[in-house]
């Protein structure tokens, strides 16, 4: 049984069809690409799969089960973590209380005894950070540990979100466009993380990414969509010579220059 | 800028982040305690007042300050803490300790029913919903006179804690350290809620809801849980100001009081348990030092008195104003500022503070 399942979901906004009849399936340690022109209904299939939309038809499955009737707050608990396009951390908070927050979903300590911060809360408290400090270890965060969001480089915050993804200790972690807007020295960094976050952390990945360079390094399988529906599936080297691929990303008729 | 070097996680969910810290601090709580031998009975009466206005405010910074709900409805659950605390002790002979918990349930339990309608609401619109909250709550108190009193209000009893008597008049000391010992609480309580899941899910909310929402932080349960505990502080800052206005009736909690709330943690410096006590120190002396300044007035320029209507209010307004154009962290904001010029002297920059946004999202209308 894969550990996603997408089965003919057809999401409509208005008039719009952001994404129609799409199935795919993600299978547990893989690292699965989406990738897409423009208005691809990428960013809608991330948001079906966290929860942050509904879709008019079709079911998502996780392990089996359908995550139709939870909301996106449940998915942590569920093991599937995510990082947002245009990055969405705290900003007013350190980088380790950043990292904390992952850690929400995990929390056990009553409400009462968080507010008389019982022996309990203390020692998951510290259990806490010691989880936090394996993701800054992991990610080479300790410069910034104590630092606030605001005044951190964009492409630290970019590590710092997918750091806070990876402290809620997902079985699925899904990355909007990890590597956009990072210098070259920055994106060949996260492509090593992305592989290392499968293989050391063993965490399954799907990611949006525009960046071939990095989708063909790192990715199982690709999945490319244009104007809402699946142009072709399959390894990178084999989507990449696809004719439905090229059309879609070059238009009709396109013919590579001589 | 002292930044104490933690070696331990333990270091880093103490209360105090080094021994000096904590060394001021006991100072500080020493004085507080020894301040009735030091203060004449009026200044002590002045004194109990801050530290009601600082329970109140602790109660509107976890909502405002930390969760980031604006709320001009806060006047309100002072009056529900106020009124159920002194008819619990009137009609059903319940003792002070028993009344006044659970007049702050009470107050806690109005604002989750207030909370559930009203979550899906921001900046602005939150802020009309709870400002609607209090003209009602004036209404209501009007209303139901048998129980309330109508216009004519209640009369606080007189508190018996251990056979002691606790009155604001008879003995304004013992009256002082009940105020304190519960102002020690709630600070102690707020700022382990702060250290714990449930402060960093507030702080989540606050910054991106779509973000909170990914860790898992049911945003609609947390935004109960921080009206719930904010409106339980707010009840209990309400019931002692029952005592410490001694009779009360609807127009003590009108609308200029939720708006003096919401001004006290801005002026004091929003999102810090700090700026609730500098804002209520503000508050309590700002009224005082326009009188004393009005004499003054009056005797330097010998006219028959300075008495324009509405000086109290404009004074404020103005604060208010100079506060929010130059210093949105407010009297917080500022010491520290001051503080870090001279650990850093000579190497303070004038941008070391400077944020990419200058504001919290609580202050910004969306």
């Amino acid at each position: 049984m894969s550990l996603l399942e997408v089965s003919d979901v057809t999401v409509r906004f208005g008039g719009i069809t952001a994404l129609a009849d799409v199935t795919c399936s993600v299978e547990s340690g893989e690292i699965f690409a989406i990738v897409g022109p423009n208005g691809a209904g990428k960013s809608t299939l991330f948001n079906l799969i966290s929860r942050f939309c509904e879709p008019d038809s079709g079911d998502v499955r996780l392990n089996g089960r359908s995550l139709l009737d939870r909301a996106a707050a449940d998915m942590a608990a569920l093991g599937v973590a995510r990082t947002f396009q245009n990055i969405d951390l705290f900003e007013t908070s350190t980088v380790l209380q950043n990292l904390l927050i992952g850690r929400h979903a995990r929390r056990q300590a009553s409400f009462a005894s968080q507010i008389v911060f019982s022996p309990a809360v203390r020692r998951e408290e510290i259990a806490h950070r010691e989880a936090a400090e394996r993701i800054i270890d992991f990610l080479d965060l300790h410069a910034h540990r104590e630092q606030r969001i605001a005044g951190l480089p964009y492409g630290t915050r970019k590590v710092v979100e997918v750091g806070r993804a990876l402290a809620m200790e997902p079985r699925l972690v899904l990355l909007d466009e990890p590597a956009s807007g990072l210098s070259p020295e920055e994106a060949r960094d996260m492509r090593f993380w992305i592989s290392d976050i499968r293989t050391e952390l063993g965490i399954t990945i799907v990611m949006v990414e525009h960046d071939m360079g990095l989708v063909s390094a790192v990715s199982d399988r690709v999945l490319v969509l244009a104007e809402g529906r699946v142009v072709a599936l399959g390894t990178p080297a084999e989507v990449q010579s696809d004719p439905g691929v090229v059309q879609a990303f070059l238009g009709v008729g396109a013919e590579p220059e001589a | 800028m002292r930044v104490p070097f933690k070696t331990s996680h333990r270091h880093d969910i103490r209360l105090f982040a080094d021994r000096y810290q904590a060394l001021r601090y006991a100072a500080l709580l020493t004085l507080a305690i020894a301040l009735p031998f030091l203060l004449d009975d009026f200044m002590i009466g002045e004194v109990t007042g801050v530290l009601i206005w600082a329970i109140g405010g602790m109660g509107l910074m976890i909502l405002t300050g930390h969760a980031g709900q604006i709320s001009l409805g806060h006047a309100a659950f002072l009056a529900v803490g106020c009124y159920a605390n002194v008819i619990l002790m009137d009609r059903f002979g319940l003792p002070f300790p028993v009344s006044f918990t659970l007049a702050g349930i009470v107050a806690g339990l109005a604002g989750v029913l207030v909370a559930v309608p009203v979550f899906r609401l921001h900046g602005i619109y939150l802020a009309i919903a709870t400002l609607a909250l209090t003209m009602l709550v004036e209404d209501i108190i009007v209303l139901t006179e048998p129980w309330t009193g109508g216009v004519v209000g209640l009369t606080a009893p007189t508190i018996t804690i251990a056979g002691m008597d606790v009155d604001r008049f008879s003995s304004p000391d013992r009256f002082y350290w009940l105020c304190l010992s519960i102002t020690l609480l709630v600070t102690l309580a707020y700022c382990n809620i702060l250290r714990a899941p449930l402060g960093r899910a507030f702080l989540a909310i606050r910054d991106s809801e779509a973000s909170a929402q990914a860790m898992g932080v049911h945003v609609a349960r947390t935004k109960a849980a921080a009206f719930g505990l904010s409106c339980l502080v707010t009840g209990w800052a309400g019931a002692l100001l029952g005592h410490y206005f001694y009779t009360f009736n609807h127009e003590v909690f009108t609308v200029v009081v939720s708006i003096q709330l919401l001004l006290m943690i801005v002026i004091g410096g929003i999102g810090s348990i700090h700026g609730a006590f500098y804002g209520a120190f503000v508050v309590g002396v700002i009224p005082q030092a326009i009188n004393i300044s009005r004499d003054w007035v009056t005797a330097v320029l010998g006219t028959s008195g300075v008495a324009v209507p509405g000086l109290e209010t404009g004074v404020f307004g103005l604060i208010l104003v100079l506060f929010i154009l130059f210093e949105p962290y407010g009297v917080h904001g500022r010491i520290t500022k001051w503080k870090t010029y001279f650990e850093l002297f000579p190497f303070y920059r004038r941008d070391l503070f400077r944020r990419q946004k200058s504001y919290l999202k609580t202050e910004r209308i969306r």
